[in-house]
């Protein structure tokens, strides 16, 4: 883990590998998500890995209606909408995902809403990709499907 | 002191000119910035050679993208007959030609060129609607594209926040709608020259006509609250929350102060120039607001010593109704958490005291994007020389306008002060 770059690259390996993954700056503390390879508070390149809890609240969403190329290949369109936001971590960065389990109505959604991670695996071998979701954290024991 | 630095020398703009903004299948960005650069030839009140000019400075985002064409500086020189000068694109999302406007004054003040045309110009219409909201994703930030975010996504998602934190709706948004809609048709250059009651009167006059039921609206807000006359794009974003996919150019000639009697006796100054950079979303110091253009402001009022209340109108970037509202906010017209009250009560219609985009924006005149930023600041040119027609902001002793252009995630900002002595 030591060894990687803190890039796009790696927070995106991680992410296939189910780990939600930053930087933490070793002089002052502050936390990134996806990881900076310079801390923007103190200026200092001196940081290390952390795993972040991958539980946070729900910030800011919509629901799109016409997607990118790579969303329509995976059946989005006007009539089967997507959701998208940005989800604040409880240790303070905030993240861009796609927003799963919510419910079809964007009006009843609240700012706000306890959220945790979910990782998406998308494709199959060299077009496998994993994207960053957050799902609504369940608040009562979820009832057999 | 640093957002109080001034010019090397003064600026002004002593011509203008712009295609009309539209969708055309047999019009490309050559044709549109000939029409744009034969109306800036016209608009010279004294004559201008085009032998005069030392340097062109073009914006283009996305032409490469949406037209397979790139290296738009020495076409457009080319064009208009005035190779070898030295012809530069500038790229900077939707703000990309308040950046070839930017780097014209500084290319005069520097001392290094007297006369110096900017421009812009943008081919979107003959791509799909798909492919356009895809390209101009481009310019988001890498982390927001990844998961499927688009722009109106982008700022749907700044609508929510807003609306949260402040207690805000979309009825405040549709209030920003109308205005520019009301704008609009006295703009003979709008992609969109109709009321919002106009587009119902029309669409009750075809259902009436074809036989189908007739729909029922009273008022501007009961059609745009109808998601059958007004669907989501990016909820709470609907299709009235959008500006139209465009084509068209603008162009204007700056030159040097102390030159600019010699080709009009009514020159534009720039008072403020001002110009910044952020982060998205995941990164941004709030969802409410972009550092980009707060960044862009100070640096504008720091050097032309003026303050949001001396500024008498604006153009704004309203890519999206909730993008008009956090800029009316962070240039400083209304409080942060206000703007929404104040469009609600009608302070930035035409005749309000701080009208906005009295060219009916973005959001009716068209976003060509490139060609965006010098548009706003012909609205500025046009309104404080008085020829701005059924338009023209009825205050009096109009003397300061001001343009603020955006690009992607308010990843680049500027803001430009333009005076009338």
């Amino acid at each position: 883990m030591g060894n990687r770059a803190f890039s796009d690259i790696s927070y995106q390996q991680f992410l296939a590998e189910e780990k939600l993954m930053g930087s933490k700056c070793n002089k002052c503390g502050a936390v990134y998500v996806p990881p900076r390879p310079i801390c923007t508070e103190c200026r200092k390149s001196d940081l290390q890995w952390a795993e972040v809890s991958g539980k946070g609240k729900l910030a800011a969403f919509t629901c799109i209606s016409i997607g990118p190329s790579f969303m329509i290949a995976e059946g989005y369109d006007r009539k089967n909408p997507y959701y998208v936001g940005v989800v604040e971590l409880d240790e303070g960065p905030r993240v861009d995902v796609r927003l799963e389990g919510l419910q079809s109505k964007p009006e009843s959604i609240k700012v706000g809403t306890p959220m945790t991670v979910k990782f998406l695996h998308r494709g199959e071998g060299d077009s496998r990709k994993t994207y960053l979701a957050f799902e609504p954290v369940q608040t009562q024991p979820s009832v057999a499907r | 002191m640093k957002n109080r630095r001034k010019l090397g020398r003064g600026v002004a703009v002593v011509g203008a000119g712009m295609s009309k903004f539209g969708m055309y299948k047999d019009k490309d960005s050559k044709d549109l910035f000939f029409e744009a650069f034969q109306e800036l030839v016209a608009s010279v009140d004294k004559g201008l050679d085009p032998n005069d000019i030392d340097a062109l400075y073009v914006g283009n985002f996305s032409n490469d993208f949406f037209m397979h064409q790139s290296h738009w500086g020495p076409i457009l020189s080319d064009l208009i007959g005035v190779t070898p000068i030295p012809a530069t694109r500038t790229e900077g999302a939707c703000a990309s030609s308040a950046l070839a406007f930017r780097e014209g004054v500084f290319a005069i003040a520097s001392g290094f060129y007297d006369m110096v045309l900017v421009g812009g110009v943008e081919e979107m219409s003959k791509c799909s609607t798909e492919q356009v909201a895809e390209g101009l994703a481009l310019a988001a930030v890498p982390y927001e594209n990844q998961v499927g975010f688009t722009f109106p996504g982008v700022f749907g998602t700044i609508a929510t926040a807003y609306f949260a934190k402040y207690g805000a709706s979309h009825e405040n948004l549709m209030d920003i709608t109308i205005k520019s809609h009301n704008n609009a048709p006295l703009n003979p250059k709008a992609q969109f020259p109709y009321t919002i009651r106009d587009m119902m009167n029309a669409k009750i006059e075809k259902a009436k006509a074809k036989g189908e039921p007739i729909p029922q609206w009273q008022t501007e807000k009961d059609f745009l609250r109808d998601p059958r006359a007004n669907p989501p794009v990016a909820w709470p974003m609907h299709l009235y929350d959008c500006c139209p996919i465009s084509d068209g150019a603008s162009c204007m000639l700056l030159v040097a102060e102390e030159i600019a009697k010699n080709f009009t006796d009514d020159p534009l100054y720039v008072a403020g120039i001002g110009q910044g950079s952020g982060r998205g979303l995941h990164s941004a110091p709030t969802l409410t607001s972009f550092e980009a253009t707060k960044r862009a402001a100070e640096e504008a009022y720091g050097m032309s010593g003026l303050t949001p209340k001396d500024i008498q109108f604006a153009e704004v970037h309203d890519c999206f109704s909730m993008a008009e509202l956090l800029h009316i906010e962070d240039l400083g017209f209304f409080k942060a958490g206000e703007g929404y009250k104040a469009v609600s009560e009608g302070l930035t219609r035409l005749d309000g005291p701080k009208p906005i985009n009295t060219s009916g924006g973005l959001k009716c005149k068209g976003h060509p994007v490139g060609a965006t930023g010098v548009s706003q600041l012909i609205e500025v040119w046009n309104q404080l020389r008085n020829k701005a027609g059924k338009r023209q902001v009825p205050i009096k002793n109009l003397r300061i306008g001001a343009a603020h252009n955006l690009g992607g995630t308010g990843g680049t900002s500027t803001f430009t002060i333009l005076e009338r002595r």
